[in-house]
């Protein structure tokens, strides 16, 4: 049996991870309400925009849902947006920090850590235990700060943070659903969900 | 100064009857206005980073919006079903560019995001833009002339994430106070329509 993984499909770039997902040969379904995730083994959080998706979580009671999964043991997969999300504090950086956030990733992330719309780029990546470099695309994306003990560094760029993995909890700062090099969320069901 | 993104707002506020802007020469991403697939893709070519269908701005009736979103959808459907021997001419009469028809025959897609606008103003609104393949939806005076804005926002917002769970359509619909007061199209004068201007 596939594993079933659910996509937060409330805000932002949901679709493109679905896809992935499925070439992969998961079993998708989109997560708009807790009794979507009830039938998930494991969850991916989209990019998208971070304050937006807090309100739809907190207004679709999904956030204390998925904090209760998380202490249970559900994996996650979290880009962008869902990075932020998922991190225990947001410093204030080139946004004002303060917001909400689901504070499972013991990590402190700055948002659009790379400055604005204009500074977005492309990178090659080396991601720890891949065996060739991942292009991956950063679209106003955040910086990781402050590692907590038990999060083990994945890829940096510049030296500063921006994929992480916490046990079951695997987050990057770029979007690898935006490009057909599916290795990324192939480690995330093979090496963390089936783990 | 480093915006974000910028509309080009062709259809409310034309500073150019004649031409559009060569977007493709900025970094910075704009949001263009269709009514068909041809406008749509003459904006792409120019560069659009991202595509409305424009409906009737101002009116609270959603019937433009829907006319639009079918022929944009229709067309690219269309496109997948014709010969490739078909899509130069196709493209011709379509006003197109040639490579972007070929890339929505293969795909079925768009190459941009799309989004509706211009006409929404319930949640059932909403939902039926989702329906018919909108990404998402633009809302403007469909809330700030209804009764309740902030509570009618929201549910607008619910209509979108949900808009496949009827049941839960219903309840978002209930209760939501006096609705924008929708103009009939065919009585507005000619002069006022903005779907009317595009090029």
């Amino acid at each position: 049996m596939p594993k079933r993984i659910g996509v937060l499909a409330l805000q932002g770039g949901y679709a493109a991870h679905a896809a992935v997902l499925q070439r992969l040969g998961a079993d998708v379904i989109e997560v708009r309400l807790p009794e979507h995730l009830a039938e998930c083994d494991a969850l991916v959080m989209p990019g998208g925009e971070s304050t937006t998706i807090i309100r739809l979580l907190q207004r679709n009671l999904l956030d204390s849902a998925i904090i209760e999964r998380a202490n249970a043991g559900m994996s996650i997969f979290a880009t962008c947006a869902g990075l932020i999300l998922l991190s225990k504090r947001i410093s204030s950086g080139a946004e004002r920090g303060g917001q909400p956030t689901l504070g499972l990733l013991d990590v402190a992330v700055v948002r659009n850590g790379f400055g604005r719309q204009l500074d977005s780029f492309e990178a090659d990546l080396q991601i720890k235990g891949f065996d060739a470099p991942l292009r991956a695309i950063f679209i106003r994306a955040p910086i990781i700060t402050d590692v907590g003990p038990g999060v083990d560094v994945l890829a940096t760029v510049d030296d500063k943070v921006v994929m992480v993995q916490q046990g079951k909890l695997l987050a990057a700062a770029f979007h690898p659903e935006l490009l057909s090099d599916d290795r990324i969320h192939a480690h995330f069901l093979d090496a963390v969900v089936e783990h | 100064m480093g915006v974000d993104f910028i509309d080009e707002s062709e259809v409310l506020t034309p500073a150019d009857e004649e031409f559009h802007i060569d977007k493709n020469i900025f970094k910075v991403p704009f949001v263009c206005g269709c009514r068909n697939l041809g406008e749509a893709l003459r904006r792409i070519g120019e560069g659009a980073a991202l595509i409305r269908t424009k409906g009737e701005a101002g009116t609270g009736n959603v019937v433009e919006a829907v006319r639009h979103m079918r022929t944009v959808l229709g067309h690219v459907r269309k496109l997948q079903t014709m010969d490739r021997a078909e899509l130069m001419t196709e493209a011709k009469n379509l006003g197109a560019p040639y490579d972007i028809v070929m890339h929505i025959a293969e795909t079925g897609r768009l190459p941009v995001p799309n989004f509706s606008a211009g006409g929404v103003a319930t949640p059932a609104d909403a939902a039926l833009m989702m329906h018919l393949g909108a990404e998402t939806v633009f809302v403007g005076s469909g809330i700030f002339k209804s009764g309740d804005p902030a509570e009618r926002a929201k549910r607008i917002v619910d209509a979108v994430t949900h808009y496949r769970d009827y049941e839960r359509l219903v309840d978002i619909s209930k209760g939501l106070g006096e609705p924008m007061v929708g103009i009939d199209i065919h009585k507005m004068p000619e002069n006022e329509k903005f779907a009317d201007r595009g090029w």
